[in-house]
């Protein structure tokens, strides 16, 4: 039930602000008020799920709830969470807790809060349902569910180009998720069942060999560009450069998590043998993807741009994890997935902060010396970017190392030598991650403040609410980088479960 | 020789007879407009409580062969009222209803003879809930007939415009050569066969000399092109735009909606229940014209610039989808049937919608015809209840949530596409519902943008905007509790 009450207080509440603000929450502030106050409530009730939640046994499916909706497709509304699914709920009602807090008293430029509120509402509910369906047409309705209001809030509140953008944005996912409900009605109507539980259990037996290699590139196609996995992320720096602040926090920091959960909960234990056709290929997209991110991110001069090239090669690493097909490998995509949601989340915040107080976004306008013109701002933007090229005791460490560890021991099926070469190219591109944030820290943080700047006044010093949204997230990345086997706990049991291992 | 008539089974096209030749009395009369509208609604709506209470009962059939003329084969009845029929029949007659809630202010703005359009309307719909009933292929090209006929003079009703009797005339010519080429078809299948009742014509294919084969081969392609003009199918989709753009918008969502919505009860019944037996040759055309037509009909959609053309394009294209399920062949051909009424049934729900709005939107008396899609912007200022429930129609259409009822149709098809092994048509369709997506997208931005000189400002009548209500109402309620049409049907019998 507890589900159930999860996506039904955000879905209720988008649709109370349909109602016309003559009758209901007058003004900005208020709805501003509201959307804090539920999305706040949607974490709180996603908190008592983590204290219901038994750890004894985390690969279990627990807090369930499962009644027909639809019996003549097999259509069931079947919620409920295990390992894998739990700590992507948390980070997701807490994202969007924070992004609330921030659009409180950061609204976006052009204003209309009560639409903007009822667009991230709905997102909330499509990004919380994906997590917690399991049912494949139920887990598709709700993946569904994100397009539109992510793409109005692209097309509404970008910024230049954010038409064009938005446009790719939808016509790319749309494209993927075709393919994707054409992959999973393909194993759905050859089991003879919608379940994703009873599916996992099956792992794949009484499907053919033909069947799963065809649903596997089916449903990995539609996860990849979801993911994005190169060659298919070229929507993915168009959508963040355009969005606003919080739509791109929201769009890095779950969105993208959608693809790579998919993968591990849906496309891996439903068709295993085709799993194994296609590993290789994926690893070999997910090692081009590394490197190809990391070398697009030394030619960015736009600072989200950066950011969202950066987002390639970070899932380029969680989606190697999941290429090994080894317990180890996918644990470290789990891992990687809320590291980078902390990490990524909160540099596209600073990087919205940035682009706020200067007026631009671009490396080379911006100049140096912001830790002398803004050091608190300057000194969270340093900390977020060296967490992000993966030092060791920071969030983003475990993930990478335990990515490319994975790569060195492959499942047993998968070709070694073919894995080894990906990890020596990843760890390059481990380094090369290193080199361009330490570049752009060097251009933008450190260094004389250019004369222009000083001329135009002091810079706004961080606010209580920018305070309040950042701090969370400094601190949980923190957290998960000293103590990863809090995490790595939680999923071990369940990923065993889903690759068969008992 | 005297056969009973179940009376009960026949209920809905009776009721509709005698209403019609009353309507053609009291039109004669003098018998005001708004009486006749009345009428002809109240027979519409008297016919679906019928098709409401024999829901009820379990399966009637009638107009059956006699025990003596019998033998030892099928009882062969002509005339069957399943689960399948009273689907297809309450689709049929509540769009229809609709229509005529939407044809009211036309009547009066372009000048049509209100006697007229009432009886020819109920005489095309009684055509419709024949068809979808018949199960013999007399019966069906009779119907089929009685459907198609009135539609000609309909569409030309509009006597001074030159467009709207070049479009009955197109229409009409099409039409004409399709049902000569669908009785070509059916006259090969009778002489390989000898049997005219479908479950007759199944068993005797099953015991086909091998040399008749390319016979009976021939004939279900020829019947199948007659269908397929009436589904606006490619290559017989051409006429579509022409027509729907020259005809009374409510005679364009009658042939988009009830027309097509029988044209496909009567393909399903006709290949089910006739022809399993050559699903080899069926299934693989029929994937091919699904394929071409929604790729087509997309590709042009995109292209259009004024809304009806737009709507016209993208039923072709609707139609391509929802003749995917039945390119399966012979393979799990019951779930494909399913498949396709069901996406039928939503698909009207939603495009009536769509409909719905663009006729309260289009003004043809005033001197600005807003008919444009750049004339549709900044409607979400002028009149934001309209512009919400054409944004959702559009979105229902295009199948992404918040209109879920489109995307639990576009699950049905891909799953019947799915398990019938078509797995090249459900990625044709997959890359599809992209370019679909993208035009509805475009029209249901254009709502929201700022608008470029004066806004339209739309003033439609009640009767209009009950049809957008009711259109819309049963969108959301189909979004929520789409097993009201999943569960309904599980076979054509």
């Amino acid at each position: 039930m507890i589900f159930l009450l999860l996506t039904a207080i955000p879905l209720l509440a988008a649709l109370a602000l349909l109602v016309p603000a003559g009758r209901f929450l007058p003004g900005d502030a208020a709805v501003a008020r509201f959307g804090v106050a539920v999305s706040g409530a949607t974490l709180l009730v996603a908190l008592s799920a983590v204290t219901a939640f038994d750890f004894g046994a985390p690969e279990r499916m627990q807090l369930e709830i499962d009644r027909a909706w639809a019996p003549a497709i097999g259509l069931r509304f079947h919620l409920g969470a295990d390992g894998v699914s739990l700590p992507l709920i948390l980070l997701t009602a807490l994202l969007t807790f924070l992004c609330f807090l921030y659009t409180a008293k950061h609204p976006p430029a052009g204003d209309r809060v009560r639409l903007f509120t009822a667009l991230l509402l709905v997102l909330e509910v499509g990004l919380l349902g994906t997590f917690v369906a399991l049912d494949l047409v139920l887990f598709f309705v709700f993946f569904e569910v994100v397009l539109i209001p992510m793409y109005a809030v692209i097309a509404i509140w970008g910024g230049a180009g954010r038409r064009a953008a938005a446009y790719k944005f939808i016509l790319y996912t749309l494209l993927g998720s075709g393919l994707l409900l054409a992959g999973m009605l393909l194993v759905g109507v050859n089991a003879g069942t919608l379940d994703m539980t009873e599916l996992a259990a099956r792992h794949g037996s009484g499907l053919t060999h033909g069947v799963q290699v065809t649903a596997f590139v089916l449903m990995g196609l539609g996860f990849a560009v979801k993911a994005p996995m190169w060659p298919l992320h070229t929507w993915l720096p168009d959508a963040h450069t355009a969005a606003p602040t919080v739509g791109s926090v929201l769009l890095a920091g779950v969105l993208l998590k959608m693809g790579t959960y998919g993968l591990v909960r849906v496309a891996l234990p439903l068709a295993p043998d085709g799993a194994a056709f296609w590993a290789p290929w994926l690893g070999l997209f997910a090692v081009i993807g590394i490197v190809w991110g990391s070398l697009a991110c030394l030619a960015q001069t736009d600072l989200k741009r950066m950011i969202a090239y950066s987002s390639v090669g970070h899932m380029g690493f969680v989606l190697l994890g999941i290429a090994t097909l080894t317990p180890v490998g996918v644990n470290a995509a789990l891992f990687g997935n809320i590291a980078h949601g902390l990490i990524t989340g909160l540099l596209f915040f600073l990087a919205g902060a940035v682009k706020d107080r200067y007026g631009t976004g671009d490396l080379r306008e911006l100049g140096g010396g912001m830790l002398t013109s803004a050091p608190r701002l300057a000194s969270i933007l340093t900390f977020a970017s060296v967490a992000s090229l993966g030092l060791p005791g920071l969030a983003g460490f475990w993930g990478e190392m335990l990515a490319l560890l994975g790569a060195y021991k492959p499942h047993a099926d998968l070709p070694r030598t073919t894995f080894v070469v990906f990890m020596a190219v990843g760890a390059l591109g481990a380094v090369l991650t290193a080199a361009y944030f330490l570049r752009m820290l060097a251009r933008i943080t450190h260094g004389p403040v250019p004369d222009a700047r000083l001329t135009a006044g002091p810079v706004a010093a961080v606010s209580r609410y920018e305070y309040a949204a950042w701090i969370p997230l400094v601190v949980l990345t923190l957290l998960v980088g000293l103590w990863p086997k809090t995490l790595l706990d939680v999923t071990t049991a369940p990923v065993r479960a889903l690759l068969g291992g008992g | 020789m005297i056969q009973g008539i179940d009376y009960a089974a026949i209920a809905p096209p009776l009721i509709l007879a005698v209403a019609a030749l009353g309507l053609l009395l009291a039109d004669a009369f003098e018998v005001p407009r708004r009486v006749l509208g009345v009428l002809c609604g109240g027979a519409l709506g008297a016919a679906l409580i019928a098709v409401a209470v024999l829901a009820f009962g379990d399966r009637r059939a009638t107009f059956c062969l006699p025990t003596s003329l019998r033998g030892t084969g099928p009882r062969s009845c002509s005339y069957v009222a399943d689960d399948f029929t009273l689907l297809f029949q309450g689709v049929v007659l509540a769009a229809a209803l609709v229509v005529v809630l939407l044809s009211l202010r036309e009547i009066v703005d372009s000048r049509i003879p209100a006697g007229e359009y009432h009886f020819l309307l109920l005489a095309a719909v009684i055509g419709a809930v024949t068809l979808v009933a018949a199960r013999d292929l007399v019966l069906l090209v009779v119907a089929l007939e009685t459907l198609s006929l009135p539609i000609f003079a309909l569409v030309a009703l509009r006597r001074y415009d030159g467009l709207a009797s070049e479009a009955a005339l197109k229409l009409f010519l099409v039409s004409v050569v399709s049902a000569a080429v669908m009785l070509f078809g059916i006259s090969l299948v009778y002489g390989a066969t000898g049997a005219m009742h479908l479950d007759r014509i199944a068993l005797s294919l099953e015991t086909l000399p091998g040399r008749m084969e390319p016979v009976v081969a021939a004939g279900v392609v020829l019947l199948l092109a007659g269908f397929a003009f009436k589904v606006a199918a490619v290559p017989f989709h051409f006429w579509a735009p022409d027509v729907y753009q020259g005809a009374p918008l409510p005679v364009a969502a009658f042939l988009s909606v009830v027309s097509k919505a029988a044209g496909f009860a009567g393909l399903a019944i006709v290949l089910a229940l006739g022809f399993p037996a050559f699903g080899h040759v069926w299934g693989p055309l029929v994937a091919v014209l699904a394929a071409v037509t929604m790729t087509l009909g997309n590709l042009l959609a995109l292209r259009q610039r004024t809304a009806i053309r737009l709507l016209a394009w993208s039923s072709v294209a609707q139609s391509g989808y929802m003749l995917a399920p039945l390119a399966v062949g012979n393979h799990r051909l019951p779930e494909a049937v399913a498949a396709t009424t069901a996406y039928v049934a939503l698909y009207a729900v939603m495009n009536l919608g769509a409909f719905a709005v663009v006729i309260a939107f289009r003004n043809r008396a005033a001197a600005p015809r807003w008919d444009t899609l750049d004339d549709y912007r900044g409607l979400a200022r002028s009149n934001p209840a309209l512009a919400a429930a054409l944004a959702f129609f559009l979105i229902c259409l295009a199948g992404l949530p918040p209109g879920v009822m489109g995307l639990f149709a576009k699950v049905v098809v891909f799953r019947g596409v799915l398990a019938g092994d078509v797995t090249w048509l459900a990625v044709v369709m997959a890359v599809n519902t992209v370019i679909g997506l993208y035009y509805y997208l475009v029209w249901a931005v254009k709502l929201f943008a700022a608008p470029v000189g004066r806004p339209a400002e739309p003033a439609p009548g009640m009767a209009v905007r009950a049809a957008v209500a009711a259109a819309f109402a049963g969108s959301v309620v189909l979004s929520i509790a789409p097993q009201i049409v999943l569960q309904t049907v599980s076979a054509a019998s």
